[in-house]
């Protein structure tokens, strides 16, 4: 017991080093297996810190990714919190981008920068947030599933944005399934430094976003309503706390914020929504969710991490002969693994207590 | 000094071989399809040409520019670039490399150091659709499309011509698999598509939807009726059933290209590939020749020359939809 008093350590520092010895511990299998297939370890690692942070160029793709991954985490961290699973990310971002696109049709009188920004954003907030509060209601008022109903509005949002994109807002010039391109009033300057990747203050405004998501989260009524459902919802409703308006606001912000991928993709890098953008970067925001283990802040090295395995996915196919992109994959995976697997830090305390007792 | 150097030059320059990047689309060089034989084309090159040759597949759309670069940076001589998702991509790096070689396969990058190879789809799409009237009596033809997209609306629309020019009557039965990524990849919904338009009378199915072609091949055999492949030759996978497929010569567009780069007589902008080259063309081999008659062969050889001399103007959907 003494021993304990001595060390110790506050339990989110003590959770975060668990995870980063998860995840290191996960890469390292990963690189071993590198070696079975015939490629060094040692040239594997190098490839992937040069993609990643090899130029200006490099850095800002993989800021890029990040910029993704953070918000597609953090819709599925924030339902978590309230007990519920998003798995519909990915209709989310779909829906946001897609009004993203939506508003620079309906706003092309707007001359003014700051405020076509601002409608954008409202729009693509708003519809992936409408996107989100549907399973939240149907949770909320039918106890619906909501692991089955996000999944369901996935294959909704694709039928919904392939119609608008290929009808309603179609881009007559161009053959391909896409929409109107945007005005330079609503397209994001991308930093100079970053020498072409489509990156600027938008990472800022992001990490930024997160940190006071963080803060809301922690010290609001609001939070302490969301946290109090996810933990024991018989509980909370005997406080006075009703887990439906919860599980409806908690769905509806993650949406919004899954929605704001519509700035990344739309404002800032194809000026267009363009059917299959994301790489199923919805469901990527599972995993990043998982590794942060559910902690907002976590979210943003989570998806720095797995930004800078998305854009070593392509350098490794190029850089080596033996190893393809979907050694990233398998590194992903193992990683999700090496941070999911808590028990095994409880069993090496144990063993610590045992030893020392 | 000046003077060993230029002796030293042209040796190195003949020593060095010509390198070749290649750049595929996200479903990679296993799709059995459009990138497979972009990928085919590339590795007959490295044979026949000595040339030296690294294939990539994308990991997302984004990447697709980094890519590229990459192969810029590294000094490649040649880089292919597969598929419409690259445009974008290609005219950025075209501008920001002026003197670096590329060829875009399947859009138009429109750029002074861009080769680009597009295919006359709706032309292939006309023959096999006037050689499935000719194989339906009953006047009744399906067409299976993968997403509806203005791409494979192309096919259809020229399939349709083509039927209707060897029968007025014919009718055409039209599906697509839906609106995801999905549709290129789902042969079962192909298949209950395939096995509907079967029931409602098709006697012979067109299908344009990569992966998921194969459940249309099955429940062709599965009826003892026929379907028409796409893209490389599918006759193979069910010898009998396939009347013919529509093939996209998307290797010999790349093979070609880099022979031309190897002889130094490479060019840039537009080359369209359609019935005349035979870029686009249907396929003949053992698995179909009890299937297509020589008098089949007579007909289709007289539209493909009233094509080529202009007596026949097919259908295309991209003009149509601008209008």
């Amino acid at each position: 017991m003494k021993n304990s008093e001595k060390l110790r350590i506050p339990q989110s520092a003590l959770s975060f080093l668990r995870s980063v010895a998860g995840a290191a511990g996960g890469l390292a299998i990963g690189l071993m297996i590198c070696t079975i297939a015939g490629e060094s370890p040692g040239k594997v690692l190098t490839v992937l810190v040069n993609s990643s942070f090899g130029s200006g160029y490099d850095f800002g793709m993989t800021l890029f990714y990040t910029s993704y991954f953070i918000l597609t985490g953090l819709a599925v961290a924030i339902p978590f919190k309230s007990g519920l699973f998003n798995i519909g990310g990915e209709g989310q971002l779909t829906i946001g981008a897609l009004a993203a696109a939506w508003a620079g049709v309906a706003g092309a009188g707007i001359e003014s920068h700051a405020l076509a920004i601002l409608f954008a954003t409202l729009a693509a907030f708003i519809a992936g947030g409408i996107w989100g509060a549907i399973p939240g209601y149907l949770k909320a008022r039918r106890g619906s599933h909501e692991v089955i109903t996000t999944i369901m509005m996935n294959f909704i949002a694709a039928g919904v944005t392939s119609y608008f994109t290929l009808y309603a807002l179609k881009d007559p010039d161009s053959s391909q399934a896409e929409t109107i391109p945007l005005s330079t009033v609503f397209q994001l300057k991308p930093f100079a430094v970053f020498n072409g990747a489509p990156m600027g203050g938008l990472i800022i405004a992001l990490a930024v976003m997160t940190c006071v998501l963080h803060l809301v989260l922690r010290n609001s009524v609001w939070g302490y309503r969301l946290k109090a459902t996810g933990e024991n919802e018989t509980a909370a409703s005997t406080f006075g706390i009703a887990a439906p308006a919860s599980w409806l606001s908690s769905m509806f912000v993650a949406g919004g914020i899954a929605g704001l991928t519509g700035l990344v993709e739309v404002l800032g890098n194809s000026h267009r929504f363009k059917i299959g953008f994301s790489s199923d970067y919805g469901f990527v925001g599972i995993a990043v969710a998982l590794v942060a283990r559910g902690n907002i802040l976590g979210i943003l090295p989570s998806a720095f991490l797995f930004g800078v395995l998305q854009k070593g996915a392509g350098s490794l196919d190029l850089e080596t002969d033996k190893v393809t992109r979907d050694l990233t994959y398998i590194i992903q995976g193992l990683i999700i693994l090496g941070v999911a697997s808590d028990g095994i830090w409880d069993w090496f305390s144990s063993i610590w207590r045992k030893r020392n007792a | 000094m000046t003077g060993l150097a230029l002796l030293v030059l042209p040796v190195q320059m003949a020593l060095a071989q010509v390198r070749v990047g290649l750049v595929l689309e996200r479903s990679g060089k296993d799709d059995k399809s459009f990138n497979a034989s972009a990928y085919q084309g590339l590795k007959r090159a490295e044979k026949e040409l000595g040339v030296t040759t690294k294939t990539v597949e994308a990991p997302d759309n984004a990447a697709y520019e980094s890519l590229q670069r990459a192969f810029a940076e590294k000094k490649f001589d040649l880089i292919v670039a597969v598929g419409f998702h690259q445009l974008e991509s290609i005219k950025k790096n075209a501008a920001r490399f002026p003197n670096q070689k590329f060829l875009l396969v399947d859009e138009d990058a429109k750029a002074p150091n861009v080769r680009s190879v597009m295919f006359e789809e709706h032309e292939g799409s006309y023959l096999v659709g006037a050689l499935a009237a000719m194989h339906a009596p009953g006047g009744k033809v399906g067409f299976i499309g993968g997403m509806d997209v203005p791409l494979i609306r192309r096919f259809e629309t020229g399939y349709a011509a083509g039927a209707k020019k060897m029968n007025s009557k014919a009718q055409v039965l039209s599906n697509y698999l839906g609106v995801t990524g999905e549709a290129w990849n789902n042969p079962p919904k192909a298949k209950e598509l395939a096995l509907d338009q079967f029931n409602r009378g098709a006697e012979v199915i067109f299908v344009a939807a990569g992966n998921s072609g194969v459940g249309v091949f099955d429940a062709a055999a599965e009826r003892k009726k026929l379907a028409i492949g796409v893209d490389s030759n599918q006759n193979w996978l069910k010898p009998g059933f396939i009347l013919t497929s529509m093939l996209k010569r998307v290797d010999e567009a790349v093979f070609d290209s880099v022979k031309l780069f190897k002889e130094g007589k490479f060019t840039t902008g537009l080359i369209r590939y359609g019935v005349k080259t035979k870029g686009v063309d249907y396929s003949l081999d053992e698995h179909n020749a009890r299937l297509v008659t020589d008098r089949d062969k007579k007909q289709l050889e007289q539209l493909r020359a009233d094509i080529v001399k202009g007596k026949i103007k097919v259908p295309d959907y991209y003009l149509i939809q601008k209008k």
